[in-house]
C-alpha cells in the first residue's frame, strides 16, 4: 500500500475511471422511459394489497440439519452403494427363508421341498437311484443343486450362510439397539442429575478397566452361547463409552443459555431432554448404532472361534467361517470357508463404511 | 488400587456363578454324589461368598497362588503352568510390537506429511480394511493364502525360524494399523493450529517443524495407550496364538474355555484383567512423563 508505488498509482487511476463509467451507465438506466413501461406483459404482474402477516414474516435461513446430512450422504457415492448393498442383503436374507425351493434347486426327487428358516440345518440324502442311496450329501462342491456346496455333514451351504447371516444381523441389532437405549438413558441421567455423577463415575472406572474380551468370555463360559446371552454380553460393556460421550456432551449443552430460558420459562425436565438435548447427539448415536452392528458381528466370530460361540444347530456366520476353518488343509473344500468370509467380510466393510461417511454428513461442520 | 481389587473381585464373584458341574473335568456322570461333594468342599465352594472372596486373597496375596488346574495338568498349580507359556508370549510380544511401532509411527507421519496424496489413500485402505474386517477372517487367509504365495510354514515350529515370520506379521498387521490412524490423526489436527504456523513462519522447515513440534505433540495422547498396548501384545494374542499353535499365554486360555478347566480359566482371566488394569495406570503416568501439563494429583475443576 506505498504511496510511491508506481504500479499501485496507476492500478488506483485506472479503477477510478471504471468506477466512474459504471456509476454513469447505472444513473442512466435507473428509470424506465414511459415508453418500455406501455411495452410490458401486465399479466406477468399481480398487484399485491397490504398484508399484516405478510409484513410481520422474518426472513430465515432455510437450513435444515437432516437435509443437509442427507445432501452430504448422497454426495459420498461409495458410501451410498454400500448402503444399497446393506439393504438388498438384509432384505434378502429375510426374504430367502421363504422363497420356494430354497435347499431343493433342481433336486426334487428323495427330498420334500421344506421352507422356513429350520430349512437351514437340514441334512441331504443322497436320492433313490444313486449308487449312495441314502447316505448324507458330504462335502459336494458348489453346483446347480447346492449353489454354495454343501458341509461335512451335508447340509446345504446356501441355506447355511443366509441363515447365518440372519442369526448375525439378529445379533448385531439386537446389541445396537440395546447399546444406543441403555447408553443414551444413563448418559443422561449421569449428565443431568448432578448426585449421580459420583456413582457413575466411579462406576465406569470400575466397569471401564475389564477388558471387554474378558468381559465376554466370562459371561458366555458362566451362562453358556445362545443369542439372548450372547446379546446380554454384548451390551453389558457397549453403552459406556456412548454413556460417556453423553454424559460429557449434557454437562456442556445443558446449562447454556437456550437451556436456562427453556426452564425459566417453564418447560418440564423431560421435554428438555428430548427437545432441547437429544437432538445435538443424534448423530453421534447413529454412528455408534452404525458402528455396533460390525463389531458385534466380530466379536461373535471371535467367540466361535474360541469355543464359546453358538452351537451348530444355530447357523451364524461365526460358527459357519469357524467349521470352514476346520477345512483349510484341503485346498478342495476351501469353498466352506471362503464363501462365509466373504459374506462376512462385505457385511462388516459396508456398515463400517456406511458409519463414517454418515458420521461425516453429520457433522456441521461439513455443511456448507 | 482399589480399582483393581474391585475389578478382580467382581470377575472372581462372577466365576462362581458357574454350575458345579464343571468342576469335575467331564468325568462328573462316573462319579458318585459324595465323591463330588467332597471335591467341592475341598474347594471350598460351599462356603459364604464372603469367606471365598476373603480365601481368595488371602491365597493370593500371602503366597502368590492363583489355585489349582483342574483338567490340563491336574494338581499343578496355575502360576507353574502359565510361566513357561509366557515365555513364548513374551517373546512374540516384543518383536511385534517394535514392528507395529516402527512402522505404524513412520507411515503416520508419512500420511500425515502427504496427506491426500497417492500413499496417504492407500494407507487408509490398509487402516480400512484392518479395522472393518474381523482379525478372524484375515488372519485365516494369511494362514492360508501369504503362506502359500511366500512358501512359509502354515504352523509354528519351535526349532524353525522362518516360521516365526507370519505370526509376528499377524501380530503387528492391528497394532500397525491403529498406531498409523491415530498418528495421522493427531499430526494433521496439529498442523492446523497457530503455533505451528508461526513455526513455518519463524522460517523453520517443515521436516524440523514436523519432528520437532507436531510429533511430540501428537505423541502425547498416543502414550497413554502405550503401556496397555505392550502389556497386552505381550500377553498373547488368543486368535494368533492358537491358529499358529505357538505354546503362548494366549492359547492357553484357549485350550482351558474348551476343556472347561474352571480354575485355570479363573486365573487366566485374573491375570488378564490385572494387566489392563495396570497398563490403564502406567498410560497415566507415561502421559504425565510426556507432558508436563499433566498432573496426577491435581483435582480438575470438574465443572
Amino acid at each position: 500500500m506505498s504511496r510511491f508505488s508506481v504500479k499501485e498509482n496507476r492500478a488506483n487511476r485506472l479503477e477510478e475511471a471504471l468506477l466512474e463509467q459504471i456509476e454513469q451507465t447505472a444513473a442512466e438506466r435507473d428509470e424506465l422511459t414511459a415508453g418500455e413501461i406501455e411495452s410490458l406483459d401486465p399479466e406477468e404482474f399481480e398487484t399485491v394489497p397490504y398484508s399484516a402477516e405478510g409484513a410481520e414474516r422474518i426472513g430465515y435461513s432455510n437450513y435444515s440439519y437432516w437435509r443437509s446430512t442427507l445432501r452430504m450422504f448422497l454426495k459420498n457415492r461409495l458410501a451410498v452403494a454400500m448402503l444399497i448393498v446393506i439393504v438388498l442383503l438384509m432384505g434378502f436374507a429375510i426374504v430367502q427363508a421363504y422363497l420356494p425351493g430354497q435347499g431343493t434347486r433342481g433336486l426334487t426327487e428323495g427330498i420334500l421341498p421344506a421352507q422356513g428358516p429350520q430349512n437351514a440345518i437340514r441334512i441331504y440324502n443322497w436320492p433313490d437311484g444313486t449308487k449312495d442311496a441314502g447316505l448324507p450329501m458330504k462335502n459336494q462342491r458348489p453346483s446347480g443343486a447346492f449353489w454354495f456346496g454343501t458341509n461335512a455333514i451335508g447340509q446345504d451351504l446356501w441355506s447355511m450362510i443366509w441363515s447365518g447371516t440372519r442369526t448375525s444381523l439378529i445379533i448385531g441389532f439386537a446389541v445396537a439397539l440395546i447399546e444406543a437405549v441403555v447408553g443414551t438413558f444413563t448418559g443422561l441421567l449421569w449428565g443431568y442429575i448432578r448426585k449421580l455423577d459420583f456413582f457413575f463415575t466411579e462406576l465406569y472406572n470400575v466397569l471401564n478397566n475389564i477388558p471387554t474380551t474378558i468381559v465376554l468370555i466370562l459371561c458366555t463360559y458362566v451362562m453358556r452361547a445362545s443369542i439372548p446371552t450372547l446379546i446380554l454380553a454384548m451390551s453389558l460393556t457397549g453403552w459406556m463409552g456412548l454413556a460417556r460421550f453423553i454424559r460429557n456432551q449434557v454437562l456442556m449443552i445443558r446449562d447454556r443459555d437456550f437451556n436456562l430460558a427453556s426452564r425459566c420459562l417453564g418447560t418440564p425436565t423431560d421435554r428438555i431432554i428430548v427437545k432441547n438435548l437429544i437432538p445435538q447427539m443424534v448423530s453421534v448415536i447413529m454412528l455408534r448404532m452404525a458402528l455396533a452392528v460390525p463389531g458385534a458381528i466380530g466379536w461373535e466370530v471371535f467367540l466361535s472361534y474360541i469355543g464359546l460361540g453358538l452351537s451348530v444347530d444355530t447357523p451364524s456366520l461365526g460358527n459357519l467361517v469357524n467349521t470352514g476353518r476346520a477345512m483349510i488343509s484341503a485346498p478342495r473344500l476351501r469353498y466352506q470357508l471362503i464363501f462365509p468370509a466373504v459374506i462376512l467380510s462385505v457385511i462388516t466393510i459396508c456398515f463400517y463404511l456406511v458409519g463414517n461417511a454418515f458420521a461425516d454428513a453429520a457433522d456441521p461442520r461439513n455443511h456448507l | 488400587m482399589i480399582t483393581m481389587f474391585l475389578v478382580l473381585s467382581i470377575v472372581f464373584m462372577l466365576m462362581r456363578l458357574l454350575p458345579t458341574d464343571t468342576y469335575f473335568g467331564g468325568r462328573s456322570d462316573s462319579m458318585s454324589d459324595t465323591v463330588k461333594e467332597n471335591i467341592l468342599k475341598q474347594l471350598g465352594l460351599f462356603d459364604p461368598w464372603y469367606v471365598q472372596l476373603g480365601n481368595f486373597w488371602k491365597k493370593l496375596l500371602l503366597h502368590g497362588d492363583l489355585g489349582e488346574s483342574i483338567v490340563i495338568q491336574q494338581g499343578a498349580k496355575c502360576v507353574d503352568l502359565i510361566i513357561p507359556k509366557a515365555k513364548w508370549s513374551f517373546q512374540f510380544g516384543a518383536i511385534a510390537m517394535i514392528f507395529q511401532m516402527l512402522i505404524g509411527y513412520s507411515m503416520g507421519v508419512m500420511m500425515a506429511r502427504w496427506k491426500g496424496r497417492f500413499f496417504d489413500s492407500l494407507g487408509n485402505l490398509y487402516i480400512l480394511l484392518i479395522n472393518a474386517l474381523p482379525a478372524a477372517v484375515y488372519f485365516l487367509f494369511i494362514q492360508i493364502y501369504v503362506s502359500k504365495a511366500l512358501g512359509l510354514p502354515m504352523l509354528f515350529e519351535r526349532y524353525n525360524p522362518v516360521s516365526r515370520i507370519l505370526p509376528i506379521l499377524c501380530l503387528s498387521l492391528g497394532g500397525i494399523a491403529s498406531n498409523a490412524m491415530w498418528m495421522r490423526r493427531y499430526m494433521v489436527d496439529q498442523m492446523n493450529l497457530d503455533y505451528i504456523r508461526l513455526a513455518r513462519a519463524k522460517g523453520m522447515t517443515s521436516s524440523q517443524v514436523a519432528f520437532r513440534h507436531v510429533m511430540r505433540n501428537a505423541f502425547i495422547p498416543m502414550a497413554q495407550s502405550l503401556p496397555t498396548t505392550l502389556l497386552f501384545t505381550i500377553s498373547g494374542s488368543l486368535y494368533v496364538e492358537s491358529l499358529f499353535s505357538i505354546p503362548g499365554m494366549g492359547g492357553l486360555l484357549i485350550t482351558s474355555i474348551q476343556r472347561q478347566d474352571n480354575t485355570m480359566v479363573q486365573a487366566m482371566v485374573l491375570l488378564y484383567s490385572a494387566i489392563s488394569v495396570i497398563g490403564l495406570l502406567l498410560g497415566d503416568i507415561m502421559m504425565m512423563i510426556c507432558d508436563p501439563r499433566i498432573s496426577l494429583t491435581k483435582k480438575g475443576g470438574s465443572r
